[in-house]
């Protein structure tokens, strides 16, 4: 009889129930969305910071210390030192391998071009270069990801392009160049004879930095006309990181200070400093150094903005189990006739709870799975419309959900509940 | 025939009003009694007394040998499911549940439910054809009759009914004064709570009730 009177309520208090579900679909739809947004934003936004630039800078280990201790950036020490090329596709190999998003390597040189007084730095680089890694995998990487924010007329060249050279918006305008025209570029190798190259302006790029006041060309004519061939004078990295924390400080200073334990936690998390240890694991002679500011801006960032986050989630859950809530009390205060007639006709207080409950829970999770359904595409549609980007789904959202359709229906109910259980059936069925 | 309920000076207070005083009332099994009175008499607090659906302020109450008067809620609770029928004037009855389940909710409550008992007191009602009708598609008088069905399923020692046609038209007030007569022959206690002078003309015994107080009792006239 308790099954039939659950079906009968079930089937033939459609509307009702029907409410009921929906308010807590509604509900627990935004609470699924808010959720999964939140847990995914802290990768949301940090793919959006590595938009704005690199957070680790790898250079040669002896150039590196001559930098930190003198701050010297050029001359003898500084500019003999390289990283090797071939070696390159292995900070693709690391622990954290799915945490670099992008790198470019780079090689800087003075030319002398032909029309121009002053000499002129060139940069070699990657633009997009296609790595097949050690591991089977390939990757594409270079500097048309790394600094998208870059405004380029016309279009990025290719690292095949042997005869073509970007220049930079602040060198065109001084020089009146523009896309299309010829350069004469003259160099002195590393053996102290002169090279030629003729080049032509595939595009002018705006970087809003000092490469605007120079030239882009592909990493290989660089090398061959600086006779460098394999050598590269500092890499900038890309990678997804952790916000750092006292032991990612510490272990920044020194790794070597932590304990064993405490290694293994620094290791295995995706701080910038962890990160920047294993490329020094991989690149021979190298220092990846990471670049404090970015990684401290962007862990502030982050911090600030799971917060936000988080408080418009608990906020979103208080407004969605008030509604609700207030929704499944109002539910059980309409049935006082009818609970009046239950203790009138001898049913206990448990026996009376349990079919109110059961009803109520059985409206609620139907809710609470629709609910949870449309919350996926809401989530979506929110990082799509935000981060232009998929939320991913976490699975840890389900538990979290089950227990507020538990929590709230339970918390809505047993107040109500307890309250009709209280009253004699004599106050309800005639008013005394 | 021995008394199936006595009500020895019960009095009933709420807050400062009187609704019941000194009443003494002894029904024998079998006895069809009215009680009458007009509004505000104490019937229905009466009523609820008889029902064990409210504990008298003073006085002892006596149902079927058992002094129930002292008795906690809970043991209430179990005489009320295993020796009272309950009909009511507004139904009351489960609006999601169809005739016949509405019955076996009060075997379910009492005992078990059993689908072929209910569906045979339907038909002692005549609604054996509306057995798979829920209430909303009841006319009054059938859903009153339903009402009895329901009060008569667990064998009751006494059938308490509060103003039973008082929603009722004349036909359909004849059709469920029948089933009372029919219920009394075969040896039913009933009680009628009611102030019409024409339901109370039924019964075998008038008790009347004015400002609280006992008036009269045996008078069948209206």
């Amino acid at each position: 009889m308790f099954f039939r009177m659950i079906f009968g309520a079930v089937t033939r208090q459609k509307q009702k129930l029907l409410i009921m579900a929906c308010t807590m679909a509604l509900g627990i739809s935004l609470a699924t969305a808010m959720l999964n947004v939140m847990l995914d934003v802290g990768d949301k936004v940090n793919q959006e910071l590595k938009t704005y630039g690199a957070n680790i800078m790898v250079e040669p280990r002896g150039a590196s210390i001559l930098s930190d201790l003198y701050g010297m950036t050029e001359g003898s020490g500084v500019n003999d030192k390289f990283l090797r090329e071939e070696e390159l596709p292995r900070i693709k190999t690391i622990f954290w391998a799915f945490n670099i998003l992008d790198f470019t390597p780079y090689l800087d040189i003075k030319v002398s071009v032909k029309g121009v007084s002053e000499q002129v730095t060139m940069l070699g680089t990657w633009f997009s270069k296609h790595l097949d890694l050690p591991t089977g995998e390939s990757v594409d990487v270079g500097i048309k990801n790394l600094k998208s924010w870059w405004d380029i007329k016309n279009s990025w060249m290719e690292d095949e392009d042997e005869h073509g050279v970007m220049v930079g918006a602040t060198f065109a305008a001084k020089n009146k160049l523009k896309e299309g025209d010829s350069l004469e570029i003259t160099a002195t190798d590393a053996n102290g004879g002169v090279q030629k190259l003729d080049v032509t302006i595939r595009a002018v790029y705006y970087a809003g930095d000092n490469e605007d006041d120079g030239i882009l060309a592909p990493l290989a004519t660089v090398q061959r006309i600086a006779g460098l061939e394999g050598k590269v004078r500092r890499v900038e990295v890309s990678a997804l990181t952790t916000p750092e924390n006292d032991l990612a400080k510490r272990a920044a200073q020194n790794p070597h200070s932590l304990s064993h334990d405490e290694w293994e936690i620094w290791y295995c998390t995706a701080y910038v400093s962890a990160i920047a240890y294993q490329i020094d694991e991989v690149l021979t002679d190298s220092r990846a150094k990471p670049v404090l500011q970015v990684a401290a801006s962007e862990g502030s960032i982050l911090e600030k903005t799971q917060l936000l986050m988080l408080l418009l989630t608990i906020l979103s859950l208080a407004c969605s189990a008030l509604a609700i809530s207030n929704l499944v009390t109002a539910n059980v205060m309409e049935r006082s006739t009818e609970i009046g007639l239950l203790k009138a006709l001898g049913a206990s207080d448990g026996e009376i709870s349990l079919v109110v409950l059961t009803e109520m829970l059985f409206a609620t999770i139907v809710g609470g799975i629709i609910g949870y359904v449309c919350g996926l595409g809401l989530a979506q549609v929110i990082g799509h419309t935000v981060f232009d980007a998929a939320v991913d789904l976490k699975l840890l959202v389900i538990p979290i959900i089950a227990l507020l359709v538990f929590v709230v229906t339970l918390g809505g109910s047993l107040p109500a509940i307890h309250m009709l259980l209280r009253l004699k059936p004599t106050e309800v069925l005639h008013g005394n | 025939m021995a008394n199936i309920l006595e009500l020895q000076d019960v009095c009933m207070t709420f807050g400062q009003v009187k609704a019941l005083q000194d009443i003494n009332l002894s029904v024998r099994e079998g006895e069809w009694v009215a009680i009458m009175g007009s509004s505000g008499s104490g019937k229905t607090t009466m009523m609820n007394i008889i029902g064990c659906m409210n504990k008298a302020t003073s006085g002892t109450v006596i149902l079927d040998g058992e002094k129930i008067s002292r008795l906690n809620a809970k043991d209430l609770t179990a005489i009320r499911r295993d020796k009272i029928g309950l009909i009511f004037q507004q139904f009351f009855l489960i609006s999601y549940l169809t005739a016949v389940e509405n019955i076996m909710v009060a075997q379910y409550y009492h005992s078990m439910a059993d689908e072929q008992e209910a569906l045979e007191a339907l038909e002692r009602v005549g609604l054996g054809h509306r057995a798979r009708h829920l209430p909303r598609q009841l006319s009054g008088g059938e859903q009153q009759r339903l009402c009895i069905a329901r009060a008569l399923i667990n064998h009751p020692k006494i059938i308490l009914a509060d103003e039973p046609t008082g929603n009722l038209d004349e036909a359909n007030q004849n059709a469920v004064m029948d089933i009372f007569h029919q219920l009394h022959k075969q040896g039913s206690t009933i009680i009628v709570v009611t102030h019409s002078p024409d339901v109370g003309s039924h019964a075998d015994r008038i008790v009347r009730l004015e400002f609280g107080h006992m008036v009269s009792d045996g008078e069948k006239k209206a």
